[in-house]
């Protein structure tokens, strides 16, 4: 599938997270794959989102920034399109690890 | 001074100008009750969490500001749920304030346990769980902030009830919050938008519930006047223009008239200014204004291209926008497309029987209502056949008086809405229309009607139907009349007494306006009962998903009420 990566800067609270992917769930938008990491200050995180690259990005990202948690979003095509894929192997020697 | 959760939010309220607030006491929400007893803020006890949800929507669609609600924990917040979906929809300044179990007991399926927070997020533009005393102080003016800045909307705050206990030394205030302005418009794009206009040979304004939430009525009118451009209107942006304007066309769309649907199919240019293009609106969307250019002006940046990708879009405030393109724009007279206008007007208006053969038909009932009631008279409607007949036919002469749930469409609406508009605007006069079936839904309410004896005069169509379930079985499902047709209905005006308040049935007859005229002389809290015929319709209607030019238009044969 075409998909493309949305950067979001969030509050760091509990609720941020739902409120972004019921965004998602509740306009039928798709979403791949998250990646969300607090931000040195911890009172911001930095989320990735995986999603796919259809006529109705714009109407996502637009969506997502009414979000009164979401402070900024961009489109991330400079990033490699495979930045999911390539942490695959992180996540599989977490899981022999924890085995 | 040492002060609780409970008192904090009351003082945090009272600085916020908050006078009236309705709700329903219970469990975990009792220590805010308890300081609720002393404080300058009046208690409007509703008899069920929708209608203490609808009294706040109804107090804030009359004064545009961000009215309070409360629920208790549970059974209470899913109660509420729908009166805060319904403000989403139609973008109305709401807070609800619920109660939570406390924090040490959330997640255990605690009694009266509910995921208020999980609940409420898809149905407000924001959603709190206050987790300290403290946050409280930043929580409260921020919901207020949040729900009536930019597009509008429901806040809900859910506080657990050991928030309400904790005490907070030393509070200092913060300030109230409120509606903060909104980034002034670029130049350029008003410019373009002026160029737009000027080269329009039948430009039309379609106008949305943003007219109002901006108070921008005036330039509105200002602008339709001055570019000689009719205008049409959603259901939300009714009383924007007067119905007796020369260049207004009324609600445009599934019950628009065949005047005000046709022109649009004629316009070369469509000025959508805070209107979203709902589907009720715009019919098969695909179809709707073929020949026109679109522009949008919108606060909400995510209702641009939403439905509709227009050729230029302005994102800013409703009365920014139009009072700088009045000043762009020199007055321009278009006669030609101003005259074809009045001309479809006069052509196509809303069918009604004479009123001597027919007096208690729908639509001389609801233009009855507007020859007795006052100009700056409230009304509410529920939803179904009345509520479409009240937008076609009531003439609605000032923005916020008609209040009604157009995005939601919720039934049971009207009375509660009713008595939180008689509540915000004292010594105004107040009219539920109602339906039988839609006054069902919130009937508990009289009881808070009577006990605050206040001026809501509720008319009840009683066609002993869910009336525009039968029009669509009628029209579109080979009259198979599945589940629309009530076999008991109550004695409504016996029902009215059983409450303590005035009830009267209008009797079919040669004196029945006469009765009506004199049943709406008083001017406190009355119910009156008016029987329809029973095969009425709401005409014109555009089949849903059909473009807004298929119409059905059949004329009634001379109805005699039931």
């Amino acid at each position: 599938m075409n998909t493309t990566l949305l950067e979001l800067i969030v509050r760091n609270h509990p609720g941020t997270m739902s409120h972004v992917t019921g965004l998602f769930a509740r306009r039928g938008f798709n979403l791949d794959a998250i990646l969300c990491v607090p931000q040195a200050d911890t009172s911001t995180s930095r989320m990735l989102l995986l999603v796919a690259n259809e006529p109705r990005l714009e109407q996502v990202q637009r969506q997502l920034e009414r979000l009164h948690d979401v402070l900024h979003v961009r489109q991330r095509s400079d990033l490699p399109h495979d930045v999911f894929e390539r942490m695959a192997p992180v996540w599989s020697t977490l899981s022999i690890a924890a085995e | 001074m040492k002060l609780n959760g409970a008192q904090i939010l009351k003082t945090l309220l009272e600085r916020q100008g908050i006078r009236i607030l309705s709700g329903i006491p219970g469990g975990p929400i009792l220590p805010f009750y308890d300081v609720l007893q002393g404080s300058s803020i009046q208690h409007i006890l509703a008899r069920h969490e929708q209608g203490g949800g609808f009294i706040a929507q109804g107090m804030a669609r009359v004064t545009g500001k961000a009215a309070v609600c409360l629920a208790t924990s549970g059974p209470g917040v899913t109660n509420l749920l729908t009166a805060i979906a319904d403000a989403r929809l139609d973008s109305i300044p709401l807070v609800a304030i619920t109660a939570q179990v406390p924090q040490a007991l959330i997640g255990t399926d605690a009694f009266q346990e509910v995921d208020t927070y999980g609940l409420t997020l898809p149905i407000t533009k924001h959603n709190f769980l206050v987790r300290s005393v403290r946050e409280l102080l930043e929580v409260i003016p921020l919901a207020f902030t949040l729900a009536e800045s930019g597009r509008p909307g429901p806040v809900a705050v859910d506080i657990p009830k050991d928030v309400f206990l904790a005490t907070e030394e030393d509070v200092s205030w913060p300030a109230p919050g409120g509606r903060t302005p909104t980034a002034r418009a670029e130049d350029e794009p008003i410019d373009h938008l002026a160029r737009l206009i000027r080269g329009a040979r039948r430009p039309v304004l379609y106008l949305g519930g943003g007219i109002v939430h901006s108070g921008a009525s005036m330039l509105a009118r200002r602008l339709s006047e001055s570019q000689d451009m009719p205008a049409v209107a959603t259901l939300m942006a009714l009383g924007t223009l007067s119905p007796e304007h020369p260049l207004f066309m009324g609600m445009l769309g599934m019950h628009g008239t065949r005047a005000t649907n046709t022109l649009l199919e004629e316009a070369d240019l469509l000025l959508a200014v805070g209107a979203r293009f709902d589907d009720r609106a715009t019919g098969k969307v695909a179809e709707f204004c073929p020949r026109a250019t679109i522009a949008h002006v919108d606060i909400d940046p995510a209702e641009i291209g939403k439905i509709k990708r227009p050729f230029h879009s302005i994102v800013a405030d409703a009365g920014d926008v139009l009072g700088r393109l009045l000043e762009r724009l020199a007055p321009t007279p278009r006669p030609e497309w101003s005259t074809r206008a009045r001309e479809l007007r006069s052509r196509h208006p809303v069918y009604a029987p004479p009123r001597t053969e027919d007096p208690l038909h729908p639509v001389n009932l609801c233009r009855l209502l507007g020859e007795i009631l006052p100009d700056d008279a409230i009304v509410t409607t529920d939803v179904g056949q009345h509520q479409m007949w009240v937008a076609q036919s009531y003439p609605v002469r000032r923005p916020r008086t008609l209040l009604t749930s157009g995005g939601l469409g919720t039934m049971g609406f009207g009375l509660p809405a009713a008595i939180g508009a008689a509540l915000a605007a004292p010594g105004r006069r107040v009219a539920c229309v109602s339906g039988d079936g839609s006054i069902l839904m919130n009937i508990q309410e009289l009881a808070t009607l009577a006990e605050h004896d206040l001026p809501v005069a509720v008319l009840i169509m009683n066609n002993a139907q869910l009336g525009l379930v039968r029009q669509q079985q009628e029209l579109f499902y080979g009259r198979n009349f599945s589940a629309s047709h009530f076999h008991a209905v109550p004695d409504f005006a016996a029902l009215a007494r059983s409450f303590g308040l005035p009830g009267v049935r209008i009797e079919p007859g040669k004196d029945a306006l006469a009765r009506l005229r004199e049943a709406l002389a008083h001017s406190g809290p009355i119910v009156i009962d008016i029987p329809i015929h029973d095969g009425a319709n709401v005409l014109p209607m555009v089949p849903p998903g059909a473009p807004n030019r298929v119409m059905i238009d059949e004329r009634e044969p001379a109805l005699t009420p039931a």
